[in-house]
């Protein structure tokens, strides 16, 4: 009797799927011709598909819905096989050792595109990880997080366009100037909260790409600035090939780098007031937190890192105009941020990978491959909405004896 | 002097259309503080309904006025559905988790839409029919406005007299500012939560229909990407008079339209959108909370 | 209880191994395209096939699956199957260089693309260092063949500075037009186009820069640049953009009552632009390569299009269809793929197009297309003589 409730049920959604769907994928029409054209087993797929694809959301739903009323019954087992899993410190070094390898012989295996797009997606680990520091840590939500992320790209292609300083050079200008700008939008939004600071950074980031594509005297305008050079390796120009392996390198050790500052800023007294503050502001003042400086250090020190991933970036496209820092940009790294687990290492550096490396696999669906993606961040939202590692307060047990 | 005065109602024609989008912002936002990113995308369907509507009738050799009023109805009526489904799906489940996460979902409900009309219909833009015909009595004044944009204006009044009436004097209204006070309390005093916010969506959805069949009118093409554009401005717009309130919305969308039009007609329209954003950051450091928002008072 | 526990243990580790196989399929599949298929001419696409820009990227896809359709059935090429990669870079520079790099993995002779100048830019670097012939259908940024910069670098469209010269000498020449106010997108494309037209028309005697704009693509309505533009007494408007845009403004503009020539550039001159714009597109001008309309190849291309896809082709269709035909005679002329003996028949050797008899000059640049000037009358465009 179940069965056939569940059937009726489905048959519901297929009907309404039919339905919402028939203008947009049964009509197409053509204004130009004057023509209409009529696919009806279009229909039918969309009838088929959601009639199967019903009993699994609802069988998904419930599992959820299972499991978090479990977790709720246990208190104090909660912390779930994959964080106990991440915790084991046997795990932790046989994982970093079998990583760092992976890590080390990576270019050497597979082809360079492979190499490209995996240092595309450290880049946006170190992006990641730095917007972490505002929006997982301080909890200030920050849109326009793109314009730092720019500032570093130009500052990059500009010095070495007119003074031919390399990369190497410009890595702590650019550090220093993302800095800088995330200090210059910090001081007019201090009072703001939520949703508000977001349209502002928001608009602080389109402001930046907006002077980037106007200002033609300063920064060449959208045909934007070509011929960037490489790093060079003591001196020695690379081929497009070497450079790319080289670039690689670079990208781990920075990632390296930026994981170890952002782990011990975590559990440092600045870190400590981040969250305070996320967790409460007027308690958090009541405490004697100097909320100024605190959110100032948060999107200085977040932006930093936005500076050198810029720097990064222009070396690595040899090429930077405003056509890449557009909103969409910002969102994305936000994307990270939200669905690896705010305000965790591990989460972030995961959902960095998701993120960036599922749209080029995804290449293999060509025209579906935007449309999967859109499906994907939605349904890991639903099923897993803390992320897929979700940051996990430190917590000290109080060991009666001791006393 | 006239050109003062052609900017201004050019700034006010814009307003409206952003304040026709924020409207729906701001109505579901209030009730479950969550910024819909995929409002823009309704917009843009309802858009694609009705020219998909007028297509296929007029095929048929049906009387215009009457093939005007079908396809707007339809368009109404898919926009409603397609926002109740939207809520059902990616924002029901998230409804007790970190608001973050309804926004991540909200953002791939904003890509999926997009990439289906561009993948069901096309990538081109599509010429929309100029729905409104040129009005005798305001022939005179052609050169400083047109029929579309009074039709806008007259619209986007009417829309927010009957949402203020709606949720002002309707039982229906009473349980959505009972829900988006406290959730919890409603539901304990026997308020229907789920159907309040189905509702919320619907009626935000319509707005947004109505915005989009308009919309497309005046602007006179559409493609899947018009709505992403406007619901960034819209989300603007509703931010800037105080998210959450009505009348918020349209003088935000007011003020918003007014900056970028005088921006453009008196400085330059290469920095328009820098001066819309620079004018959003002065309001809200006196106002943090928009023009017409409350300011929360929080406690510990 | 335990039981229990234990079989939800077991089933999330079968969980996990169904992941580990379906990402050992997905690296299998990308990795497969090595393996198979040794023996075809492998041709990519690139462009912007989502997002904003995909309506300016779809149109060569087609264009070049076409192309390669027909040359499949005729036995392909040097005997062996055409087969075409199209990758998606949606016109941002980083992922351009991404797309790049696929494509030279996957062995590719050469490549149709890409859509927009940084894009294209940004990928010419690569393909450089692996000798892939690169010809664009529509980045028109000058320095991509005037540098010297890029010597694998082709493109079957006019220049910023050809289309901005044409232009302007229309304007003041034959419209007689000595207030000019110049509008564009803030594209790399539009804008590229305006900045030449601004300088060229500084330094014609007589003639002036009235106004100089660039609109927010895709903003909902454009009244205070129209306004503008009344304001300025601007007797003609050269704009730089594409349809969408310079549709959305004639309209306006016309509805003010505003009488000024309206001069835009290929990116504008496609039906869309007449069929959106209806009664207000009578009278624009528009640039364009020569001839098109009465080619006859150009009428197939089109009429193919419609066929296979039901509905007009969109912009830069048939210059990406005359790229995709170049490479490929020069392929079979030079009677391999490989890259110096390509060149070579690429610029010693004309080829029938829809955009007419082109090969190209030493820097990439298309000889053979005309460039001439349209105007719309009854719903057309209509070559200017």
């Amino acid at each position: 009797m179940r069965k056939f409730a569940e059937i009726r049920k489905s048959l519901y959604v297929a009907l309404w799927f039919i339905f919402l769907t028939f203008p947009i994928m049964v009509i197409r029409i053509n204004p130009l011709e004057k023509t209409v054209e009529w696919r009806w087993m279009n229909m039918a797929l969309v009838g088929i598909g959601t009639f199967f694809l019903s009993f699994l959301w609802r069988y998904l739903i419930s599992k959820k819905e299972e499991g978090s009323k479990r977790a709720e019954e246990k208190q104090n087992e909660k912390i779930s096989k994959l964080r106990r899993l991440i915790e084991n410190r046997k795990i932790i070094a046989g994982s970093v050792v079998a990583g760092a390898l992976l890590a080390a012989v990576f270019p050497f295996v597979v082809s360079l595109y492979q190499t490209n797009i995996m240092t595309t997606a450290l880049i946006y680990v170190m992006l990641g990880l730095g917007l972490n520091i505002v929006v997982g840590l301080a909890g200030l939500l920050d849109l326009g997080y793109v314009a730092f992320y720019a500032v570093g790209a130009y500052a990059y292609a500009l010095l070495n366009y007119h003074f031919g300083l390399n990369f190497w050079m410009v890595l702590p200008v650019g550090a220093a100037l993302g800095a800088l700008f995330g200090i210059l939008l910090g001081f007019p939004v201090l009072r703001l909260r939520g949703d508000y600071l977001a349209i502002v950074t928001l608009g602080f980031g389109e402001i930046i790409r907006l002077i980037l594509e106007n200002w033609n005297e300063f920064s060449f305008g959208p045909s934007g600035i070509s011929n960037i050079s490489r790093p060079p390796l003591f001196g020695i120009e690379l081929s497009v090939q070497n450079a790319t392996v080289y670039m690689y390198y670079i990208m781990i050790f920075l990632c390296l780098v930026t994981i170890f500052i952002v782990k011990r800023l975590q559990d440092s007294r600045i870190g400590r007031a981040w969250v305070a503050l996320r967790e409460d502001e007027v308690a958090c003042q009541a405490m004697g937190i100097d909320r100024t400086k605190t959110k100032l250090t948060a999107f200085a020190l977040g932006a930093t890192w936005a500076g050198m991933g810029g720097v990064v970036f222009a070396a690595k496209t040899t090429f930077v105009n405003p056509a890449s820092f557009t909103i969409w940009e910002s969102i994305i790294i936000l994307c990270i941020v939200v669905l690896g687990g705010m305000g965790s290492v591990i989460g972030v550096i995961t959902g960095a990978f998701i993120i960036i490396l599922l749209p080029e696999y995804l290449r293999v669906f060509s025209e579906f491959r935007m449309l999967m993606f859109g499906i994907i961040l939605v349904v890991m939202m639903v099923f897993r909405p803390g992320g897929i590692i979700s940051g996990v307060r430190r917590t000290y047990k109080f060991e009666g004896k001791n006393f | 002097m006239d050109y003062f005065l052609e900017l201004f109602l050019g700034g006010l024609t814009r307003g409206s259309i952003y304040a026709l989008i924020a409207l729906g912002y701001t109505m579901v936002y209030g009730i479950i503080q969550l910024i819909n990113f995929a409002h823009g995308e309704i917009y843009m369907i309802g858009a694609f309904t009705a020219l998909i509507v007028i297509s296929v009738l007029m095929s048929t050799g049906m009387n215009p006025v009457a093939v005007i009023l079908i396809a707007g109805f339809v368009a109404v009526i898919y926009s409603c559905a397609y926002g109740f489904t939207l809520e059902k799906i990616a924002y029901k489940p998230l409804r007790n988790a970190p608001r973050l996460s309804a926004l991540i979902s909200a953002i791939g409900m904003s890509l999926f839409l997009q990439n289906y009309v561009l993948l069901a219909q096309t990538c081109d833009f599509l010429p929309f029919p100029n729905l409104i015909p040129d009005f005798e009595c305001i022939e005179p004044f052609a050169h400083i406005i047109g029929s579309t944009d009074v039709v806008i204006l007259v619209t986007t009044a009417v829309v927010m007299i009957i949402l203020t009436i709606l949720i002002r004097y309707t039982k229906i209204g009473k349980a959505m500012r009972a829900t988006s006070q406290d959730r919890v309390m409603a539901s304990l005093m026997g308020i229907d939560v789920n159907t309040v916010i189905s509702f919320t969506f619907i009626l935000g959805s319509a707005t947004a229909a109505i915005g989009g069949v308009l919309i497309a009118s005046h602007i006179g093409m559409i493609n899947f990407y018009i709505g992403f554009i406007a619901g960034i401005k819209a989300f603007v717009a509703a931010v800037l008079g105080g998210i959450g309130s009505l009348p918020g919305a349209v003088l935000g969308g007011f003020v918003l339209g007014w900056t970028e039009s005088f921006a453009t007609g008196y400085i330059s329209s290469d920095y328009e959108d820098v001066f819309a954003f620079l004018f959003l950051v002065l309001i809200l450091i006196f106002k943090p909370s928009g023009i017409l928002g409350r300011s929360e008072q929080s406690k510990v | 209880m335990h039981t229990g526990k234990k079989e939800q243990y077991m089933m999330k580790e079968f969980k996990w191994n169904k992941l580990a196989m379906g990402m050992l399929a997905i690296f299998l599949s990308t990795f497969s395209a090595f393996a198979s298929a040794e023996d075809t001419v492998k041709v990519g696409v690139a462009g912007a096939h989502s997002g904003d820009l995909a309506s300016y990227g779809l149109p060569s896809v087609r264009a070049a699956e076409l192309v390669v359709k027909k040359a499949n059935e005729n036995g392909g090429i040097l005997g062996s199957r055409i087969e075409l990669f199209i990758e998606d870079d949606v016109c941002k520079p980083e992922i351009a260089t991404n797309t790049a790099t696929k494509l030279i993995s996957q062995g590719v002779d050469a490549v149709v693309g890409h859509i927009c100048s940084g894009a294209t830019k940004a990928a010419l670097a690569i393909y450089k260092d692996a000798n892939v012939i690169c010809m664009s259908p529509s980045a028109t940024n000058p320095p991509l063949t005037q540098s010297g910069d890029y010597p694998n670098f082709y493109r079957t469209i006019a220049s910023d500075d050809a289309q901005a010269r044409l232009q302007v000498d229309y304007a003041i020449e034959v419209l007689k037009a000595e207030k000019i106010a110049v509008i564009h997108d803030k594209g790399d494309y539009g804008k590229g186009l305006a900045e030449f037209a601004k300088i060229f028309i500084g330094k014609e005697p007589g003639a002036e820069v009235v106004l100089y704009e660039g609109i927010t693509p895709g903003a909902v309505d454009y009244s205070a640049v129209v306004q503008k533009i009344k304001h300025s007494k601007a007797e003609a408007v050269i704009f730089g953009g594409y349809h969408p845009e310079a549709s959305k403004i004639v309209m306006q503009m016309r509805r003010k009552r505003i009488k000024a020539h309206f001069i835009s550039d290929d990116g504008v001159r496609d039906a869309t632009f007449i069929k959106v714009a209806g009664k207000y597109a009578e009278g624009v001008y528009a640039t364009g390569p020569k001839d098109t309309t009465k080619n006859p190849l150009a009428i197939a291309a089109i009429e193919a299009h419609k066929k296979a896809y039901g509905s007009e082709p969109g912009a830069f269709f048939l210059n990406a269809y005359a790229a995709s035909q170049a490479l490929l005679s020069a392929i079979e002329k030079a009677g391999s793929t490989d890259y110096e003996a390509v060149t070579s028949a690429l610029k010693n050797y004309y080829v029938e197009t829809p955009l007419g008899k082109i090969k190209f000059d030493e820097r990439g640049d298309a000889i053979g297309i005309g460039f001439s000037m349209y105007q719309v009358k009854n719903g057309n465009y209509i070559e200017v003589q």
